[in-house]
């Protein structure tokens, strides 16, 4: 399954290198790996998405917690978030599809955000599954070139309060006392 | 926020406002740091920190040892590291220099030993222009460190150092290297040492939690056949004494890994040696059966597990783990405990039952009684064997006063070492266990011998590990330093032979490997030595070479084709074992074919 963390690092030339190479290095399947600004000066926020089981996920947190310059880790899959993805779509246009494409667009309340005659840019934000199916409507018309930002993500208001979650304190340990094994993952 | 627990001892410096140059700041902080000595090769990039060190030499502040290459400058500084606790550290020019590092610091990294590396960089202005010895070095060493450092700011330079060691320090002990610019070297700044460290979400000291420690210890105190598996974080926590209290309160068997060897005395009855993949039968065996499992600063390592999915498979695990990455990485625990030992030993101790599980013992000894190490230890034998070698090491050390430290490089003569010699106390044996590095065992012996010149120290090594790193004979002289090496000579690279003999059909591809004579070598470097190729001559050598006051070399011409038993072959279960030959008879032994 997707698992979505969110990572805040001290703004320092290569961290995104030591963050993508422990990756790398510990073989962790990424989705999408994003990296911004946060609210903090000097602080960047990174967004993750991981593919794989609660032990992988449960790894990835740690052991991104292990790189010296990153100061949080959260997993934040089972909060309540918004998650959203921004996609720059360049379709290809005859005067016959232009209408229909923009049409399209109004549905997913996407943007024609450039136009010519050959051509338009739609900017659609949303979930990836929404960019997803926008995309695929749009395939038929020929895709030229297009652009996602990989997913980022936000706890909605009242879910600031439950900063720590589970599994960045220690995997299934408690949980299991009067379970059967350990090799059941 | 990070609390320092291992603060260095106060070395009296001036922590205030000092103008200097910053070659002269390294230097101040390595003394602040109470580091006296250092590893390593000078070069271009390093030049003017080498210049500015003149002065510390000269009044003793600082001893400089010039290392023959300079993997063996970070194999060196681990080794001292082990031996005390301390940091150690190695200082090499930028590009080949920084690069010959990179097997030194992986293996002190995967070994959890604190390293701190001091490289050179080509000027700031140069960076990123394939200069003349310029390499990526943080980009190169970034996967081998716990964390590296470019500096190319003389302002940043004294925090820098003050990081390096206080992350190289704390918590799970690992490598760093600060990577210093020429022109960083050259220039003047305000050197100043009273910063307190801030990083945030840096967490060596995890708080321990009461409910774990209390968990942990009902599970124990219901088990029936509880086993203790000891690895290398008791001796990074100092805690064996807790560790047999435990024990003996309890009643646990332990089993140790190759980096927990002595952490309970071996001559004890509860002490079942090394598990996994060439631990005795009966220890395999005990971590198999038992019902509950406490892993005590260990990481679960596929030597000592073998098949994850059977190992220990009846058992609820309990991890006691410094590094919360650990747990649950490579077997998720049913209770896990994380933090320090020095701190969650001494909570769980109070909470275990007094219990003396009678029956487990009686069956342990049983298997114990089983196997056919007595047999190879007390024959009397017409060819020289290693394990004979390593008895014989051992009784001859065990007659001294001296602190005794044996280092051991990797392969076949690693394993018979762990086996038969009997390490009374964590800390005696220093080996590369994670990363296994060949060429380990001469550099990391010499510093070892470097932090305590009255220690006994003996180097054991293959014929094929010596030769990759024995260039630093010179660094023994040099240094006039008393390390005592044993060269367990099989005309092998044993370990991988034993492997082509199991696994590829006897064929030895690479594996006969020639060797100069030894005793001429050794001469070459003024080295007093000896053959031995009789068991014979075993205890007299031993005898000359403690009775001789420097170095002193030997070469034990042992038997060639001796396997290392048992064994667990890789993707086996640690039960599925290749047992030693029959009782009463040893491979290689007056004919008698093995007939495992």
């Amino acid at each position: 399954m997707q698992y979505t963390l969110v990572a805040w690092m001290r703004d320092k030339p290569g961290v995104l290198n030591r963050v993508s190479g422990m990756l790398r290095r510990r073989n962790f399947n990424i989705d999408s790996l994003q990296v911004s600004h946060s609210e903090t000066p000097g602080i960047s926020r990174m967004t993750f998405v991981v593919d794989g089981d609660e032990r992988v996920a449960d790894q990835v947190v740690k052991q991104l917690r292990k790189v010296v310059d990153v100061t949080a880790v959260e997993d934040i899959t089972n909060r309540l978030a918004i998650l959203r993805e921004l996609a720059l779509i360049r379709v290809r246009t005859t005067p016959a599809t232009r209408g229909e494409i923009m049409q399209f667009a109004e549905i997913y309340r996407a943007q024609i955000v450039d136009v010519n005659t050959e051509n338009l840019v739609v900017q659609a934000v949303g979930t990836e599954d929404k960019v997803d199916s926008l995309i695929e409507l749009l395939r038929p018309f020929g895709i030229e070139e297009m652009v996602r930002t990989g997913r980022v993500a936000l706890c909605r208001g009242d879910e600031r309060a439950k900063k720590k979650r589970q599994s960045t304190s220690i995997f299934k340990a408690a949980a299991s006392l009067n379970g059967s094994g350990h090799d059941d993952q | 926020m990070a609390i320092a627990k291992r603060e260095p001892a106060n070395t009296g410096y001036d922590l205030g406002p000092q103008e200097m140059t910053g070659s002269q700041m390294i230097w101040e902080s390595l003394l602040r740091e109470g580091v006296q000595i250092v590893f390593g090769h000078p070069g271009g990039a390093i030049l003017p920190a080498y210049d500015a060190l003149a002065e510390y030499e000269e009044d003793g502040r600082i001893h400089h040892v010039l290392v023959r290459h300079e993997q063996c400058a970070a194999h060196m500084a681990d080794g001292f590291a082990r031996a005390t606790g301390e940091v150690g550290v190695c200082i090499v020019t930028s590009g080949p220099g920084a690069t010959n590092l990179v097997t030194g610091l992986a293996t002190a990294q995967m070994d959890s030993v604190p390293v701190v590396a001091i490289t050179g960089q080509v000027p700031t202005n140069l960076l990123g222009t394939d200069a003349f010895q310029e390499s990526d070095v943080v980009g190169v060493t970034q996967p081998v460190c716990k964390h590296n450092y470019l500096v190319t700011d003389i302002a940043e330079l004294p925090l820098i150092m003050k990081e390096a060691f206080y992350i190289a320090r704390e918590g799970r002990p690992g490598v760093v290297l600060v990577d210093v610019c020429k022109d960083v070297q050259i220039e003047s700044g305000t050197f100043r040492y009273d910063f307190d460290i801030s990083l945030p979400g840096f967490e060596p000291w995890p708080v321990v939690s009461k409910d774990d420690v209390q968990a942990a210890a009902d599970v124990l105190n219901e088990a029936e056949r509880p086993l203790i598996l000891a690895g290398h974080g008791v001796h990074l926590s100092n805690t064996s004494e807790e560790l047999l209290q435990l024990v003996e309160k309890a009643g646990i068997p332990v089993v140790t890994t190759l980096l927990g060897t002595g952490n309970i005395p071996e001559t004890h009855p509860l002490s079942l040696g090394m598990g996994g993949m060439h631990g005795e039968a009966f220890a395999n065996r005990a971590v198999q059966a038992c019902d509950v499992l406490v892993a005590m600063g260990m990481r679960f390592d596929d030597r000592i597990t073998g098949r994850l999915d059977r190992f220990a498979a009846d058992a609820k695990i309990i991890h006691f783990e410094l590094d919360r990455a650990e747990v649950g990485k490579n077997i998720v625990p049913d209770v896990a405990v994380v933090g320090d030992l020095a701190e969650t030993l001494p909570a769980y101790l109070p909470l275990i039952k007094e219990r003396r599980h009678q029956d487990w013992v009686d069956t342990l000894n049983e298997w114990r009684s089983e196997t056919d190490e007595a047999d190879i230890i007390q024959f009397e034998v017409e060819e020289l064997i290693p394990p004979y070698v390593i008895r014989q090491l051992w009784h001859a050390t065990e007659q001294t006063d001296k602190r005794v430290i044996v280092v051991t490089d990797v392969g076949q003569h690693q394993m018979w070492e762990s086996q038969y010699y009997i390490h009374e106390h964590a800390g005696m044996l220093l080996t590369s266990g994670g990363l296994g590095t060949m060429g380990y065992a001469l550099p990391a012996a010499l510093g070892a011998q470097m932090s305590d010149r009255e220690a006994l120290v003996w180097c054991v090594a293959g014929d094929g590990g010596f030769q990759m790193t024995l260039q630093e004979l010179a660094t023994i002289q040099q240094e006039k330093l008393p390390v005592k090496i044993g060269i367990i000579n099989n005309g092998f690279l044993g370990m991988v032979r034993q492997w082509q003999q199991i696994f590829y059909d006897k064929r030895y591809v690479g594996t006969p490997i020639l060797s100069p004579d030894y005793v001429k070598l050794a001469d070459a470097y003024d080295i007093p030595a000896a053959v031995v190729r009789h068991p014979s001559e075993v205890v007299p050598v031993l005898e000359r070479a403690h009775a001789t006051e420097g170095p002193f070399l030997v070469d034990f011409q042992v038997k060639e084709e001796v396997n290392v038993y048992p064994m667990v072959a890789p993707g086996a279960a640690v039960d599925e074992l290749i047992r030693r030959p029959k009782p009463g008879y040893v491979q290689g032994y007056s004919g008698v074919q093995p007939s495992w």
